[in-house]
């Protein structure tokens, strides 16, 4: 799947650029792309060092596991194939309670971390688990209570009452979880289905 | 309300930083050299990410210039007509699952040109705030544990992507209006 969007947005590209008498914009792009891809990465080393050295106290004094076991039967209900008192269950949460304070930036450690230990439980190691699809199906889904950077883009801008957007952001964050989980249901069970 | 918001916004990270750091020296862990073993493990994985993530900015950045997005638009306005969709949000909620910096950019500029208190305005802040950067996710978390073959992932990422979407527009029009 991956590897036909990626073909076709570079194709794509190339022939539209062609047609419209631009291909010094596809020059341009590729290596401004590339360097973007370099920055973003760079600037996410910071933020993961930090946070994986911190989560690292977290995880070896057992504040991880005391968090996996209060809130366990959620996550078993999300997760039916992650172990009772796995790391993985530890990491899940961290990454949700994140989420969910809008700190995007601090959330992705905690997912890398969640989805190395799913990794360890994953039978065929080149394919996504169904356990690795619900974790990414609550990340991209993610209910937000706080939208930090748009409240502060519309302080910027002026905005009468900047954090009236929290309540709607909550709920239609809300519903687009619920939408996501039910998907990923749906597929899961078509997925066990083909594979029995 | 907002003070509060803000002030659990402040707060959040260092909470966390402070709690963590005594619980793990009351239960005995060497602090610094634990944080500092788990820090090199955000180097190795920034390095395993790097090629996905370049990958992945050449390819987007060059659909974005070679007008290949406008086309796009313009093709699929007759449908967006028919759903009530504003025209100005399509290039946000489009862009919206490729990549994040450039959706922000797209919200900012909307919330700029028509006002943050105007319709599009809220809708833009709000659409940015229940959506995410799909294929960046993807790429990213995928890419750190080594998975090739990302399974029925995606598909369930843009589902939940066009969802939220619609939730925003529903639920910004009941609100404001």
């Amino acid at each position: 799947m991956l590897n036909i969007i990626w073909l076709a947005l570079i194709v794509i590209s190339i022939v539209v650029a062609a047609i419209n008498g631009r291909m010094e914009v596809i020059n341009q792009a590729a290596f401004e792309g590339a360097k973007t891809g370099v920055t973003v990465c760079f600037g996410l080393l910071s933020i993961l060092a930090f946070w994986m050295g911190l989560m690292r106290i977290a995880e070896k004094s057992g504040l991880l596991e005391l968090l996996a076991r209060a809130l366990s039967p959620i996550i078993s209900l999300l997760f039916p194939d992650v172990p009772k008192g796995h790391p993985a269950i530890g990491y899940i949460l961290s990454n949700m309670s994140a989420n969910l304070l809008g700190l995007g930036n601090a959330a992705t450690p905690m997912g890398l971390k969640a989805m190395e230990e799913l990794q360890k439980l994953n039978a065929n190691k080149q394919v996504a688990s169904p356990a690795m699809c619900t974790l990414l199906a609550i990340n991209t889904a993610s209910i937000t209570i706080i939208p930090t950077t748009m409240i502060a883009i519309r302080m910027q801008y002026g905005s009468v009452n900047p954090v009236e957007i929290v309540g709607t952001t909550l709920l239609s964050s809300f519903g687009a979880t619920i939408v996501a989980l039910l998907i990923d249901r749906w597929y899961r069970y078509r997925h066990s289905r083909r594979h029995r | 309300m907002y003070q509060w918001v803000s002030l659990i916004s402040l707060w959040a990270i260092p909470i966390t930083i402070a709690f963590v750091l005594l619980y793990g020296w009351r239960k005995q862990v060497p602090v610094y050299e634990t944080f500092v073993d788990g820090a090199k493990g955000g180097l190795t994985t920034t390095i395993r990410i790097l090629p996905h993530l370049i990958a992945m900015m050449v390819a987007v950045t060059m659909f974005r210039e070679s007008g290949a997005l406008e086309l796009l638009l313009k093709m699929i306005r007759p449908a967006l007509d028919f759903l009530h969709f504003p025209e100005e949000l399509v290039p946000l909620a489009l862009l919206r699952p490729l990549t994040g910096t450039g959706s922000l950019a797209i919200a900012t500029d909307l919330i700029a040109q028509y006002g943050p208190d105007s319709f599009l305005g809220r809708l833009a802040a709000t659409m940015q705030g229940s959506t995410d950067t799909t294929l960046y996710v993807l790429t990213v978390y995928f890419g750190a544990v080594g998975i090739r073959n990302s399974s029925y992932a995606l598909k369930v990422g843009l589902w939940s992507d066009l969802a939220g979407v619609i939730f925003s527009l529903l639920i910004v029009t009941y609100v404001f209006s």
